[in-house]
C-alpha cells in the first residue's frame, strides 16, 4: 500500500502530556500538545520561554532530564510507537533515524575527540561500514555542510572551529546516519545574524536534498517564517495554533498569536507602538483554570475562564484552540 | 542644527591580550593588542535616540562602557553636553555621572539579589544626595509607578520578579538620578518578544515624558529600526556607516550593511531575492588589512586591501567605503 504510506505523517505526537513531579506537585510542563509532521516537511515550534518547546522535542526523542517524564500520550515514527521503547532501542533509534542538533555547538561536540573522530564514530555505530568508508562518508558531509578544505580541516578539534563552522559540523554529524527526521532546538540562537542565514541555508538544503523531515524549534519568528511549511505556536505547554507559516504569521487567529505577531517590529512597517499583551505566560504552578491564556487576552468569552479549549480544525488545515471560532457557539 | 548632547571623537580602545612576561620571551612573543574600537566618531542630539548595531566583537558594548565612564579610552575624547570627560578627576566625573545612565542586557545579573527593590532604586538618590529621609521612600513609589510596577514592590527583593519586571525595575534605578542621557545596552535581547514590546513601549513613553537622550546599543535591526532616529552600524571596532533610521533600510550604502539587511530573517514572507551571505567575523587581534570588511565584501577592489577607507558624507549620513569615494572621483574627472 505505498499510496497509503504515502499519506501517513512521518512523526505523530498524540495527547503528549509531560510532567515533573516536585516536592510542592505536579508541575505539568506539556499538556496534551498533539501534531504530525509530514514526510520532507519543516515544521516551525515556536513559543516564548518556558512555553515547552524544547521539552517536546526532548520527549520526542526520549531525552527528558529526569524527573520529567511522560505521563500520557503517544509519539509515531512511521507507524511504529516509540514513546515507550526500551532504552536500548531509543538509543539506536535516536542518530540513526532521528537526528539532534542544539543550539550551543561547543557542548554537542565532544572537546577532547577531533572532528573526524566524532562524525566517523556516529556512522560507524548506525551503519554497517567500513572505517575508511565512514571516513569519506565524513569528509563528504563537511564538504556538503560548507566546510572549506574538509579533507584537510576533519582531523581537527572542535576548538579549531568558529562558532559557524562548528554548528556546520553538529548538522553534519546529525545528518551522519541519514536520519528521517532532524529536530534543531535553536540551531542560530547562539550566532550572530549574518552567520545564521548561512546555517539555516545549509539545513534546510540538506534536509531537503535527503529527504528528511525537520522540527525547528525557535524563539525567532523571522527564521520560522522564512524557513517552515508549518509552524505550531505553544504556549504555557499547550498548543495554541498550528497551521500552513504564512496563514499563521499573517492573519493569526489566536488572540496569542496575533498578539506575538504585532509584538514583533518589523523591517518594513512602521508602528509608532508596539502591540503589547500585558502581563507574562503563567508558571506551571499557577495555570490558570480554563484557556490558559484567558487573562491576557483581549477578547476572552466567559467559557475561556472555565472550559479549556481543545483544537479547532479550521480552513487550510489550520487549527486552533481557541472558543472563539467554536462553531456550535457561533450558531448558537 | 539641534543641540549635541553627546560628541565622540576619535575613540579608540585597545586591550592588551598578550601572554604573561615569560611565556612571551621563552616563545619570543611581542605583546598582542585588541583594539575593541578604533577611531569611532559620532554626535548625538538632544532628545533623539542613537543606535548602535553590529555583529558580535563589533565593539558595541566597550563604546558604551566608555561612554557612562566605566571604561578609559585609549585614545579620543568624549564630550558630553560641551565639557570633555576627564577620566583622571574623580569629582568631574561624579558630576557627569548622575546625568546619564545605562540599562544593562542582563536584568538578573544587574541587580544585587540581596537588596530590597526599593533600596536598589534609592541607592543613586543617596549617592547624589538627591534627596533624604521619607522623600526617598515617596520618591522610590513614584517611580515604580512609573515604570508600571506598584511602590508595595519596593520591599520585595529581585527574584520575585520575571525578567521583564526586572528590567523596569532596572530602568527605574537609572531614572532615580534624573539623568538626560541614558545608554541602554541590549535592553531587550534576554527577554522574550511580547516582553520585549512592553519594555520597548516603556521606554518610548518615558522618553516622550522627560526628554531623554538615548544610546541604543543592540544586534537587532528591527529593534533598533522602531526605537531610534539614527543609526551607526559597527563592524569589527570600525563605524562603517552612519544613517537616519528609516534610510538606511531603503538605501544602505556601505556594503555591510547590505549584507546585514539581507541576512536579516524577513516576517513579511515578501519572498525578496537576497545575496547569500559569505563568511564570518575574522579575529578582531589580527583583523584584515585596509578595510576591515574587505575579506567578505562582494565589491572589493584594490584600495580596499590596503588603505583604511576615511567616513565620507552620502546622502544619508556618512559611510566610510573605497567605493563611495572612487565613484567620486570617477564622476568629477
Amino acid at each position: 500500500m505505498p499510496a497509503l504510506a504515502d499519506k501517513a505523517p512521518l512523526l505523530s505526537v498524540r495527547d503528549l502530556v509531560v510532567e515533573f513531579p516536585t516536592r510542592r506537585g505536579v508541575l505539568r510542563a506539556l499538556d496534551k500538545v498533539s501534531f504530525d509532521i509530514a514526510e520532507g516537511e519543516v515544521l516551525g515550534m515556536v513559543g516564548e520561554s518556558g512555553a515547552g518547546k524544547s521539552l517536546t522535542g526532548a520527549a520526542i526523542i526520549g531525552l527528558l532530564e529526569p524527573p520529567g517524564r511522560i505521563a500520557s500520550g503517544e509519539v509515531w515514527l512511521r507507524g511504529e510507537r516509540i514513546d515507550n521503547l526500551p532504552r536500548e532501542r531509543m538509543r539506536r533509534l535516536r542518530g540513526r533515524r532521528i537526528g539532534m542538533v542544539f543550539q550551543d555547538p561547543l557542548t554537542s561536540l565532544n572537546p577532547l575527540y577531533t572532528v573526524a573522530r566524532q562524525l566517523i564514530e556516529t556512522i560507524r555505530t548506525h551503519m554497517d561500514v567500513s572505517d575508511t568508508e565512514a571516513r569519506n562518508r565524513a569528509v563528504g558531509l563537511l564538504d556538503r555542510v560548507g566546510i572549506p578544505a574538509a579533507a584537510r580541516r576533519i582531523d581537527d578539534y572542535p576548538h579549531h572551529f568558529s562558532g559557524g563552522m562548528r554548528q556546520r559540523v553538529v548538522i553534519a554529524l546529525a545528518l551522519a546516519a541519514e536520519p528521517e527526521l532532524v529536530i534543531a532546538d535553536e540551531p542560530t540562537t547562539a550566532l550572530d545574524v549574518s552567520v545564521q542565514a548561512q546555517i539555516i541555508d545549509v539545513l534546510k538544503e540538506i534536509c531537503a536534498e535527503r529527504g528528511a523531515s525537520v522540527m525547528l524549534i525557535t524563539h525567532d519568528m523571522g527564521v520560522i517564517a522564512e524557513t517552515a511549511d508549518r509552524v505550531a505556536v505553544l504556549y504555557a505547554g499547550r498548543l495554541a495554533e498550528i497551521g500552513p507559516v504564512r496563514d499563521v504569521i499573517q492573519r493569526a487567529e489566536h488572540p496569542y498569536t496575533a498578539g506575538l505577531m504585532g509584538s514583533i517590529p518589523t523591517l518594513t512597517q512602521t508602528a509608532e507602538r508596539l502591540t503589547q499583551i500585558p502581563g507574562s505566560m503563567p508558571r506551571l504552578d499557577a495555570i490558570p483554570k480554563g484557556c490558559a491564556f484567558n487573562p491576557r487576552c483581549p477578547r476572552v468569552l466567559e467559557r475561556c475562564r472555565i472550559e479549556r479549549p481543545e483544537l479547532i480544525a479550521r480552513e487550510g488545515g489550520r487549527q486552533v484552540a481557541c472558543w472563539l471560532y467554536d462553531r456550535e457557539a457561533q450558531d448558537a | 542644527m539641534p543641540d549635541v548632547l553627546l560628541s565622540v571623537e576619535g575613540l579608540t580602545r585597545r586591550f592588551d591580550v598578550s601572554k604573561p612576561w615569560l611565556n612571551r620571551v621563552i616563545e619570543r612573543e611581542d605583546r598582542q593588542f585588541l583594539t575593541a574600537t578604533a577611531d569611532v566618531s559620532f554626535d548625538i542630539c538632544k532628545g533623539e535616540t542613537f543606535a548602535l548595531v553590529g555583529e558580535s566583537g563589533s565593539g558595541k558594548s566597550t563604546i558604551a562602557k566608555m561612554i557612562v565612564g566605566l571604561l578609559e579610552p585609549s585614545a579620543g575624547q568624549i564630550r558630553f553636553d560641551g565639557k570633555v570627560m576627564d577620566f583622571a578627576s574623580g569629582a568631574a566625573m561624579r558630576a557627569l555621572r548622575r546625568r546619564f545612565q545605562m540599562i544593562f542586557q542582563d536584568p538578573f545579573a544587574s541587580l544585587n539579589p540581596r537588596w530590597r527593590v526599593g533600596d536598589i532604586i534609592a541607592e543613586p538618590i543617596h549617592t547624589f544626595g538627591l534627596l533624604r529621609g521619607a522623600e526617598v521612600t515617596r520618591e522610590v513609589g513614584r517611580l515604580l509607578d512609573l515604570v508600571g510596577l506598584s511602590a508595595a514592590d519596593a520591599e520585595k527583593f529581585p527574584h520575585e520578579f520575571s525578567g521583564g519586571q526586572r528590567q523596569r525595575i532596572a530602568i527605574a534605578r537609572a531614572l532615580s538620578s534624573r539623568p538626560e542621557f541614558i545608554v541602554c545596552d541590549e535592553p531587550t535581547s534576554a527577554l522574550d518578544v511580547s516582553v520585549q514590546a512592553q519594555i520597548l513601549n516603556l521606554m518610548r513613553d518615558l522618553q516622550d515624558e522627560f526628554g531623554l537622550t538615548y544610546l541604543l546599543i543592540s544586534h537587532d535591526l528591527s529593534v533598533v529600526r522602531h526605537m531610534s532616529n539614527r543609526i551607526g552600524v559597527l563592524y569589527l571596532g570600525r563605524l562603517v556607516e552612519v544613517a537616519e533610521a528609516k534610510r538606511l533600510f531603503t538605501e544602505p550604502q556601505h556594503p555591510y550593511t547590505r549584507m546585514l539587511l539581507d541576512a536579516v530573517p524577513d516576517l513579511s514572507l515578501s519572498g525578496r531575492r537576497r545575496t547569500p551571505v559569505t563568511g564570518e567575523i575574522p579575529n578582531p587581534i589580527n583583523p584584515p588589512s585596509g578595510c576591515a570588511f574587505h575579506p567578505r565584501c562582494p565589491q572589493v577592489f584594490e584600495p580596499c586591501r590596503h588603505q583604511t577607507p576615511m567616513s565620507t558624507a552620502t546622502a544619508t549620513g556618512q559611510a566610510a567605503c573605497h567605493l563611495l569615494t572612487h565613484d567620486q572621483k570617477a564622476e568629477s574627472s
